[in-house]
């Protein structure tokens, strides 16, 4: 047996690029659902009851497997929903409970001074939070909210457990096929990290780029 | 006799007599701390009135209270004739609400140590923020306004730049036009030269006298800059534990204090080379 197969590589490439496809718009679509999603959280969470209500919630989503939140929605979820659209929705609002904690953090981060020459000025609260609060808040905290970008795009091999057609369900099906899933799930490997790598770099360099400012 | 380029210093006399602000029977508490105690005052429209008093004596809570940033623990405060940190219910008040509130603080604008501009609007934003999003001005006229009064503070070649962009002693002469930009009747000075370098203090005092001068806004100014308090406040009040120890015409006040605790502390005020 050679070190390296190349014929099964390329024969196994057109499926694994697929499965690399779905995977990185789960990760995109989830992300952006992660993303609005915390948005609103964080802002709610300031408002008294409602906040109190849907920090209860965020808790338990944060304390609860991902993978048992997707198999647990897929199962009720009615037979006209794909198993895309579950993965997606469960990933992005899983992931909203962490990225609301990141928001959270940058709103507090927020000097009181802000607050009180926005009211000062009798600006609406939608002025203050959308004009002057949410602003800098945000900023601050484009960093960490690109590592949950990087986050979720490991995780998602997890939607492998409802049958999504991504990355490691395609490896698993050829390796089976083809008795050679070492081969099959290195190459997941390294298109793992053909995306992630990049990624991780960008998101360093955003870093630096909002931290110098 | 203050010289000629300052200020007059004769007290205005209200719109038929009416005081601008009452302070009756004012009481603010943190928890067990009683900062502001059964406090009584008024300050006539135009008038403009300088607070003193050593740190922790309740300056900053007045203030504060009158730019509903607290509210009052017992007492009533009203502006222009109307309950303020009340509203008329039937017969009787009850505490302001927020929508209240927010109608009539329109009036009252707050200048503060830590100048507290929007760090992510330029000059010119942080200035027509609040003419357009609360006054409704348009784009154009809020733009106008803001032009006229970074010229008067001295800055409209700053216009387009940052806050970060600008020295402490800019940043707060920017807050100050962007306070007047709502064209308030009262304005709230607390202590804004406190956290600028000594060379820049004489920059934002005069824009202020200027703004004394040239404006009949009533202004409530909490300040160590014994001179500049002199050349412009009608009056000068001395605080002391939440309450008023002494009142009087900055003449009075600075030549010939009756109480021992004003003594005591105008000189710890020139011991610390204000
Ligand atoms: N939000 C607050 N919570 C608790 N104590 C406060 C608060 N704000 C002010 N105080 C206290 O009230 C007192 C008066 O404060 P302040 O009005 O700032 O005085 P001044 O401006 O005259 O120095 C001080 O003892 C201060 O510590
Ligand atoms: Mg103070």
């Amino acid at each position: 047996m050679t070190f390296w197969d190349m014929e099964f590589t390329a024969e196994a490439m057109p499926d694994l690029l697929s499965g690399l496809w779905v995977t990185v718009q789960a990760t995109v679509m989830g992300y952006l659902i992660a993303l609005t999603l915390g948005l609103l959280i964080a802002v709610v969470r300031r408002v008294r009851v409602l906040g109190a209500l849907v920090h209860g919630v965020m808790e338990f989503i944060r304390t609860t497997p991902l993978v048992a939140q997707l198999v647990f929605v897929f199962l009720l979820a009615p037979s006209t929903v794909t198993a895309m659209t579950v993965g997606v929705v469960v990933l992005g609002v899983h992931y909203s409970a962490y990225t609301a904690e990141v928001y959270r953090s940058g709103i507090e981060g927020v000097a009181k001074g802000q607050w009180e020459a926005a009211r000062a000025l009798s600006l609406p609260a939608s002025r203050t939070w959308g004009a002057i609060v949410l602003p800098q808040a945000i900023r601050k905290v484009i960093p960490a909210l690109g590592n949950y970008l990087i986050a979720m795009f490991k995780d998602t091999p997890l939607l492998f457990a409802i049958g999504v057609a991504e990355l490691l369900t395609q490896a698993q099906r050829i390796g089976s096929v083809s008795f050679r899933l070492v081969e099959a799930y290195t190459l997941v490997g390294f298109l793992f990290l053909a995306v992630s790598i990049p990624s991780a770099i960008l998101i360093r360099r955003l870093e630096r780029r909002y931290a110098a400012v | 006799m203050p010289p000629s380029d300052t200020p007059s210093t004769e007290a205005p006399q209200g719109v038929e007599g009416q005081p601008q602000i009452v302070f009756d029977q004012v009481v603010k508490r943190f928890g067990e701390l009683t900062v502001l105690d059964r406090l009584d005052f008024a300050v006539e429209p135009g008038e403009r009135v300088t607070l003193i008093g050593p740190s922790g004596s309740g300056k900053t809570t007045i203030l504060r209270l009158l730019m509903t940033l607290e509210k009052v623990t017992e007492g009533h405060i009203h502006v222009a004739g109307e309950p303020f940190s009340h509203m008329r219910r039937g017969n009787h008040l009850v505490p302001a609400n927020e929508s209240y509130l927010r109608r009539r603080r329109r009036s009252i604008g707050m200048v503060f140590q830590q100048f507290n501009l929007f760090p992510n609007m330029t000059v010119r934003k942080n200035v027509i923020e609040a003419p357009v999003h609360v006054l409704g001005l348009s784009k154009d006229e809020a733009d106008e306004r803001a032009v006229e009064l970074l010229e008067l503070v001295g800055l409209g070649d700053k216009i387009d730049a940052h806050p970060t962009q600008l020295s402490g002693g800019q940043q707060q002469r920017v807050a100050i036009a962007r306070a007047l930009a709502m064209r308030p009747d009262i304005l709230l000075l607390d202590e804004v030269t406190s956290a600028l370098d000594p060379e820049l203090v004489a920059g934002v005092l005069d824009v202020l006298r200027q703004v004394a001068e040239s404006t009949d806004i009533t202004m409530l100014c909490v300040t160590h800059e014994m001179g500049f308090a002199r050349d412009v406040s009608h009056r000068v009040l001395m605080f002391d534990k939440g309450r008023i120890a002494e009142e009087g015409t900055p003449e009075q006040i600075f030549e010939d204090p009756r109480e021992e605790r004003t003594r005591s502390f105008l000189r710890s005020v020139l011991d610390n080379g204000f």
